[in-house]
């Protein structure tokens, strides 16, 4: 999955360089920072065939598509990755396994390296039992340490993905050390951004400035003692950088993703807004879908932007920031992205930082993700940790 | 130029196996794949690392020096140039 610190070393032509499939929505896990839809639930039951995976494989390397993730939920649950892999290999991706790990037999690990599969990004919360637990609402943290040793031992890039959050940006010292034992190769924290579940959960899941300074301290002297055997990613969130992030190299750029229905998105996090229709592989050829659906094309280069990034010398860059945030902050997928300092709607990112750093914050549960959560969230109600 | 002389010429080089290496039609040239990134490479690129399948550096300068005959220093000069750009980024791997 493309994230802030990937590399794309040429311009797309107009090509989907990265596709992403969502295989499903189901997930063991209950992670309150998911970047599913926060109503997935109502989504069971349409996810596509094996055959229908396939031929979004097919018609994918013919738009150019190179990188390939297989994601969810958890991909794992599907019977079929396997097979999906070999065919993805055959058509020439590097093809990606971003999974929490659940449903990694060794017999499954052997059958995906004999299908091809480049890379497993295996996600961990926590470098303690209790709290990897707690976290996603499952006992699953000794389970992903066996997995790590694992995929290492198979032969496989070890990419040890962390979200990052308030209640384990802490710990970010222990994980530095905990993936320099595992052997890790890329280790990537990934500061949370606020969509969907994330979001309803944002002022809980927010850390303060000075945590994010102290991990970044910690980060930078793990560089310094492993040097290049441990590559480690760690971008400063948006909130906090007063710049908007060049989210997924602009809209409709070289990201693709495919729901688990067949929907077609700029990116994991499009369907949050509101207004915006996004057919299917059922219904259109994938060459249509990235072409000439009006989704696509309607934030695709910068005719849409308005000011201030109109005007903008940095558009070329950022290109006005993340639509979705743009939509969820301020109601308006076209208005600049808050994270901007430049925008008129920067204050709504202080005051989230505000109420971050507020003594005597009112610590609230974290919402789980969960069918039951994901059917009340209108009423504001729920399951909580 | 001393930048060669830091590279001995008996060091083997070879690509980073997590790396994949090989032409894509659609961008009508090579590419590097791997976890996270991709990148596509110029002509002279691909072929420095195309040759980077455990054989020294002497023996990859060799072999771009009968591909592209002239000037033979500034070939030499110019892989191992390369090559030490392409260590640091950890495409390709070294060993004494």
């Amino acid at each position: 999955m493309p994230k802030d610190g990937s590399v794309v070393r040429l311009d797309g032509q107009g090509k989907p360089l990265w596709l992403v499939l969502e295989l499903t929505y189901e997930c063991p896990l209950k992670c309150p920072w998911c970047s599913n839809p926060v109503d997935y639930a109502r989504r069971k039951g349409e996810e596509l065939t094996t055959d229908e995976w396939k031929r979004v494989l097919r018609e994918g390397r013919e738009l150019g598509a190179l990188q390939l993730g297989f994601t969810g939920g958890e991909p794992l649950l599907r019977d079929d990755i396997e097979e999906l892999v070999a065919d993805a290999t055959a058509l020439g991706y590097y093809t990606n396994l971003i999974t929490s790990g659940v449903g990694l037999s060794e017999a499954r690990l052997v059958k995906l390296k004999e299908a091809g599969l480049k890379q497993i990004q295996l996600s961990l919360q926590s470098s303690e039992r209790e709290l990897t637990d707690r976290l996603v609402g499952a006992r699953v943290h000794d389970l992903k340490l066996d997995v790590a040793r694992r995929i290492k031992a198979h032969g496989f890039p070890m990419v040890l993905n962390v979200p990052v959050f308030r209640h384990n940006i802490d710990q970010v010292a222990d994980i530095l050390e905990l993936a320099a034992d595992l052997g890790v190769d890329y280790l990537e924290f990934a500061n949370l951004q606020y969509y969907n579940w994330a979001l309803l959960n944002r002022d809980e899941l927010m850390p303060t400035r000075s945590q994010i300074e102290a991990a970044e301290h910690a980060v930078q002297q793990m560089r310094e003692r492993v040097g290049d055997r441990m590559t480690i990613y760690f971008v400063i969130p948006d909130y906090y950088e007063g710049r908007p992030k060049a989210c997924m190299n602009g809209w409709g750029a070289i990201h693709l993703t495919i729901g688990p229905d067949g929907a077609a998105m700029p990116c994991q996090e499009a369907r949050a807004i509101e207004g915006l229709d996004f057919p299917t592989v059922r219904e259109k050829s994938l060459d249509w879908l990235w072409n000439e659906s009006p989704t696509f094309r309607k934030f695709r280069g910068d005719e849409w932007m308005r000011e201030p990034c109109r005007s903008c010398d940095d558009k070329e860059t950022d290109f006005g920031g993340c639509r979705c945030q743009a939509f969820l902050l301020t109601g308006d997928a076209a208005n600049t992205d808050p994270a901007c300092s430049r925008s008129p709607h920067h204050h709504l990112i202080g005051d989230a930082v505000e109420r971050a750093h507020a003594p005597g914050r009112t610590v609230v549960p974290l919402v789980m993700r969960t069918a039951g959560n994901a059917r009340l969230q209108r009423s504001g109600e729920g399951d909580h940790a | 130029m001393n930048e060669s002389n830091r590279l001995p010429a008996e060091d083997r080089f070879s690509l980073n196996p997590m790396y994949l290496f090989r032409w894509e039609p659609t961008q009508d040239a090579h590419v590097l794949l791997y976890p996270e990134g991709i990148v596509k490479l110029n002509r002279t690129a691909a072929d420095i690392i195309e040759h980077c399948d455990g054989r020294s550096g002497a023996a990859i300068v060799a072999a771009l020096q009968a591909r592209y005959p002239g000037d033979d220093d500034t070939v030499a000069t110019g892989v191992y140039k390369f090559l030490e750009v392409f260590r640091a980024k950890g495409w390709i791997r070294r060993q004494a």
